[in-house]
């Protein structure tokens, strides 16, 4: 199978020869026939580029796996609303990005340490505050996106056959960032993030059979305890975003596997070799 | 009708499998692929499992029974809560501890004594809900909940509100005159005595059998 090329911006075009200019011979040339200085060492600066990158694609044709991801054929009629996939994907790289440097001052420590690094970062930390902001609302932003997605996919249909694993497995994304909204929830250790756990972990123990032993995992034992923050530290910047990020790849896969669908609103248009007319 | 193909042999000879040799019936190439998945099984056990028993290790941890001062036998009246602090999580500070409203038993309310246990009343602030913490109210002499608007009795019944079952108790006894307070029980509607739940697990009916006890938790009497 032959991908198509990707487009070249019209600005990175060679121009052509304007009358009376005489060219070297690869057609990119001063017009006197000798190559400047300074177009050899751009032409020398654009062929180690050039070679660099092939040198890679040599070795992992990656190049084809791009452009099968990227330079994909779209449906007409596609719109904004197509782009809130991708909107909730950069809100769960900020949160990644934002969490790893956030992990460099914060402290699960449930004696008080804890309380005491959250407010040191947002009182004393260079950029602390707008770090630890970006975090905190961009959790809230992630999970309006994430239903805003849902919905534009159930009300355009694209749920529907051949993708349904791929609403499967953002269902499971979607449980993945409650889980993550609910033990991050816990990290500040004020006494809102205590007693919210508390209720949340109770929800938890209100299950039948399964639930009181599902609440002293979550907790390490009967009582909310010293490891209980950690535990929830644990889960909240390994376990979880590691799954996150496996999954987004695999919905990502099928989306560039599967090609997306087109808006409800768009008629199929027959081809003209199929249209008959009656006379 | 095809006519069905005649069932393989299970001997590797009689199917032309190269280096076959008599009574043969797995194959180099199905046992190296068997041995090889199965090495992969124990490795990925071997790591996986400690991990997880590591992980679930504290739910089956024995818990022991502590008792702690909370003051002399003459000081709680009967006819209204003192708060106490107790300690129920030792190694965390102030997360580990939490307020018991305390009372002498009136037999004109709480009937004839059961046993050692309950001469002193030590209610528990935790919320049968969802785990809010109570408060109790002296005008009205109810326990209140923040949360939900949970609603308890002089008693620690439910007298209004989405909680399931009456107020957690802890179990004291006096020693030396000294009132000390023990673990925690669960009790149903007609305060008998349960292993401690969690809030949100009924204990009317078939609720204890749902809400299974803990074994590493039973009650002391």
């Amino acid at each position: 199978m032959k991908l198509p090329l990707p487009p070249i911006p019209p600005a990175l075009l060679p121009k052509p020869a304007r009358p009376g200019e005489k060219r070297n011979g690869d057609g990119n040339g001063n017009g006197n026939g000798k190559a400047s200085p300074k177009d050899i060492a751009i032409e020398s600066g654009k062929e180690a580029g050039i070679s660099a990158v092939d040198w890679v694609d040599e070795r992992t044709s990656l190049s084809g796996g791009a452009r099968w991801m990227m330079f994909r054929k779209v449906p007409k009629g596609t719109n904004w609303f197509y782009t809130l996939g991708s909107a909730t994907m950069f809100a769960f790289l900020s949160q990644a990005v934002t969490g790893v440097f956030l992990a460099m001052y914060y402290r699960p420590d449930a004696g008080g340490g804890a309380y005491e690094s959250a407010r040191y970062i947002s009182n004393e930390v260079f950029l602390g505050e707008f770090v630890r902001g970006m975090h905190k609302w961009g959790s809230s932003v992630m999970m309006i996106l994430i239903f805003l997605h849902m919905a534009r996919t159930y009300f355009f249909g694209a749920y529907k056959y051949p993708r349904e694993l791929n609403w499967v497995i953002g269902v499971v994304l979607l449980v993945l960032t409650f889980v993550m909204a609910l033990t991050g929830y816990l990290l500040p250790f004020d006494q809102r993030s205590y007693w919210a756990t508390i209720v949340a972990d109770n929800i938890n123990a209100s299950g039948p059979l399964v639930g009181p032993y599902l609440a002293d995992f979550l907790r390490a034992g009967p009582e909310f305890g010293a490891t209980t923050l950690s535990r929830f530290y644990a889960l909240h910047m390994m376990a979880v975003p590691g799954l996150i990020a496996a999954l987004i790849g695999a919905h990502l896969y099928l989306v560039a596997r599967l090609g997306t669908t087109a808006p409800p609103w768009m008629k199929a248009e027959p081809s003209d070799e199929l249209r008959r007319e009656d006379v | 009708m095809a006519r069905r193909k005649p069932p393989k042999s299970k001997y590797t000879v009689d199917r032309n499998v190269p280096g076959a040799f008599e009574g043969e019936t797995v194959t180099r190439r199905r046992f190296m692929t068997g041995s090889a998945h199965t090495v992969g099984g124990i490795a990925a056990a071997a790591f996986t499992l400690p991990a997880l028993g590591f992980a679930m290790g504290p739910v089956f941890e024995r818990q022991d029974a502590r008792w702690e001062d909370v003051g002399a036998a003459g000081e709680f009246p009967q006819d209204t809560y003192l708060p106490r602090v107790i300690t129920i999580e030792s190694n965390v500070g102030e997360t580990g501890k939490t307020t018991v409203y305390m009372r002498a038993h009136d037999p004109a309310i709480d009937g004839k004594r059961k046993d050692e246990y309950d001469a002193y009343l030590a209610v528990s602030t935790r919320c049968m809900h969802l785990g809010c913490p109570i408060r109790y109210i002296e005008a009205s002499q109810r326990f209140v909940c923040p949360c939900h608007g949970g609603v308890y009795d002089f008693e620690g019944k439910v007298s209004g509100g989405p909680p399931v079952r009456p107020l957690d108790r802890f179990y004291t006894r006096v020693t030396n005159g000294r009132v000390q307070v023990g673990p925690r029980y669960s009790v149903n509607s007609e305060l008998d005595r349960f292993s401690p739940r969690d809030p949100a697990a009924p204990l009317d009916g078939i609720g204890q059998y749902l809400y299974p006890s803990r074994p590493t938790t039973a009650k002391l009497k």
